[in-house]
């Protein structure tokens, strides 16, 4: 494999393993960073006196009796409720994904097999979509929403997410579906399927990894989100990201901040996991719409 | 595919785009031509053993049933559109006539509500996309020359910022940068100024949402480049090679070249997130030197008294100002369509 144009000379192999090792660094430091500094009391992960305490701890060692505390996770979760929070979270997640999956299936499947010119007025017609902020259409939605009542429930937002996520979730699944051979569905078809039942039975089985990729997508976008949960949740069905900003907002009490740090950790574990065990799925997703042009 | 087959496998995503996207863009547009009622005043004479006296006061019942029954306010035309708060069309005549010379003339707008945020806004789209495609770029270069084994280690970290949430990522910078956290207490040593903050000056806290910005979006572009460079041809690489190419002279002519439609791609795609900049400015709690124009939709609509009329008219504006960067990704797309059939 390693042919010769491949061959580097000692200095530039230097060079570029410094610079890998500096990006690393900034991409993961200020997690791994914030990750230790939530075990901590808030004047050691702001330390004024001297930066090395939020790595030894020492006012921690000082109040708690131990280098570590837990005590910013259960302000965060017990007595903050973070945990409705979560909850919240992964409802609203898991029903845009399936929602939005099962639309979009259908939607991106009719797009990549019909050849007539509306399918590109459509896709065009998304990626306009797809560009708007979703900062400008909540300013549209509040004043329905007052009047009808609809406001401040996990339903709407999940709707609304799913709206707002199709754009995407159409040109992805659009993609992946012109990568399947049409023969597959038309061979289907002549043997007696209805178009449906071709879709259903022949098409979908083959096409698990893009559905998946397109999922992770989703889930990300509606994990994610801050304009319209913000905008749409009451306090009560709050999700992490409007909970967090929340807290800062309140006072910049001692201890509040900590809250604020543990549940920020606490939010970003789960998408950790995510890239740890999907980081294939991602890839491929990202430059699906790029490679392609 | 027959047009009636299409339509029924078509209709759910449709209505969902119809009902949530379509239609609030209409209800957006209409609000933002009405403003809410005044109060409703009612005058009342009250007598006295001193004779009579009219009281102006406001009728709270009246005002109540005239907004209940028509929720969208009154008819106001373009009036919110020209307003202080938005285009300020008399503002900036005025400063255009008293204004000595450009310079005050610029800073006069700059203190508009709407121009501060545009300005903020455009700076922040066009200093930190091509500094992101030249990191993304110098990254994927860089990982691809690694072996084989550290590949996925480095790649798994390089996805972390790009994917951790836009608001959470800025909070775990914002710490950082705190003047009592780590990389605050370092820059204060380096610059040998215990009283420097990052959060106090206008231009560090640009300076600031733009690192934040390149480093939240750089991954993208790193994958990106990354899955082009493994299409890179090697023949002609080698080729470049045998006829004396330097290595400069490979990755200026063969590498960038390859990927150059990646570039277009990342670009335009780029242009249009970093448009809607919004997250960091709350992560950074730095509204008060940096405004984008989603942050002022987001600050109308929130509170106690929510401006759905004001909002609703920057919202148009914005989507204006969507519609003109979007334009060449339409144009691209055409094209491409157009040479597919």
């Amino acid at each position: 494999m390693a042919s010769a144009a491949e061959k580097q000379p000692m200095g530039l192999r230097i060079f570029l393993y410094g610079f890998v090792v500096f990006w690393l660094i900034l991409a993961a430091f200020p997690f791994l960073w914030t990750l230790w500094g939530s075990f901590k009391v808030e004047l050691d992960f702001f330390s004024k006196a001297d930066w090395t305490n939020a790595l030894s701890g020492a006012r921690t060692m000082a109040e708690t009796g131990s280098a570590f505390t837990g005590a910013g996770y259960e302000g965060a979760w017990v007595q903050e409720e973070f945990w409705k929070a979560v909850i919240n979270t992964f409802l609203v997640c898991f029903f845009v994904v399936c929602t939005s999956l099962t639309i979009g299936t259908l939607g991106g499947y009719a797009l990549s097999r019909s050849g007539y010119r509306y399918t590109f007025w459509l896709l065009i017609l998304a990626l306009i979509f797809r560009a708007m902020p979703p900062i400008t259409l909540v300013s549209g939605y509040l004043l329905p929403f007052f009047e009808w009542n609809l406001w401040g429930i996990l339903p709407t937002t999940i709707i609304v997410l799913v709206a707002i996520n199709q754009p995407f979730t159409l040109w992805m699944l659009h993609s992946f579906f012109q990568k399947i051979p049409k023969d597959l569905d038309e061979s289907a078809m002549v043997d007696g399927c209805t178009r449906f039942q071709a879709f259903r039975h022949v098409i979908i089985p083959v096409m698990w990894p893009g559905v998946i990729t397109t999922g992770l997508f989703s889930f990300l976008l509606a994990y994610n989100d801050f304009a319209v949960t913000a905008m749409l949740l009451s306090k009560e069905n709050q999700t992490m990201v409007p909970k967090i900003a929340s807290f800062l907002g309140t006072t910049q009490t001692e201890g509040n901040v900590m809250f604020a740090v543990a549940s920020v950790v606490s939010a970003t574990a789960p998408l950790f996991v995510l890239v740890m065990f999907f980081q294939r799925q991602i890839v491929s997703g990202l430059t699906a719409g790029a490679v392609k042009g | 595919m027959k047009h009636r087959t299409f339509f029924w496998f078509f209709l759910p995503t449709a209505l969902a785009m119809l009902l949530f996207i379509a239609m609030p863009i209409v209800s957006v547009i209409t609000q933002s031509l009405h403003t809410a009622h005044d109060q409703v005043f009612i005058e009342v004479e009250n007598c006295g053993p001193f004779g009579c006296e009219k009281e102006v006061s406001v009728d709270t019942e009246a005002t109540e049933k005239i907004r209940r029954e028509q929720p969208l306010g009154k008819w106001a035309g373009l009036t919110i559109y020209l307003d202080r708060g938005h285009l300020a069309t008399a503002e900036v005549a005025e400063a255009w006539r008293t204004s000595a010379d450009i310079g005050s003339f610029l800073s006069t707008i700059n203190n508009l509500p709407f121009y501060r945020a545009m300005s903020f806004t455009l700076t922040y789209t066009f200093v930190v996309t091509p500094l992101l495609i030249i990191l993304g770029f110098m990254i994927a270069v860089a990982v691809n020359a690694l072996n084989q084994k550290l590949k996925g280690l480095v790649i798994f970290f390089s996805l972390l910022p790009m994917i951790v949430t836009p608001l959470i990522g800025s909070l775990i910078l914002f710490w950082m940068i705190d003047a009592r956290g780590v990389i605050g207490s370092g820059l204060q040593w380096l610059a040998g100024d215990p009283d420097l903050s990052l959060k106090a000056s206008t231009g560090l806290t640009w300076i600031m949402l733009m690192v934040y910005g390149i480093w939240h979006s750089a991954p993208f572009a790193f994958v990106v480049f990354y899955a082009g460079l493994q299409t890179l041809p090697q023949d002609t690489l080698e080729s470049a090679m045998i006829d004396g190419a330097s290595r400069w002279q490979r990755i200026r002519y063969v590498v960038i070249p390859h990927i150059l439609p990646l570039v277009t791609f990342v670009a335009l795609i780029q242009l249009m997130d970093n448009f809607r900049v919004f997250e960091p400015i709350v992560g950074f709690n730095a509204e008060a030197h940096a405004t984008s124009l989603s942050w002022i939709i987001y600050n109308d609509l929130g509170g106690e008294t929510r401006l759905l009329s004001s909002a609703a008219t920057s919202s148009v504006l914005t989507i204006i100002g969507v519609a003109i960067l979007l334009s060449p990704v339409l144009v691209r797309t055409w094209r491409d369509f157009n040479r597919k059939t």
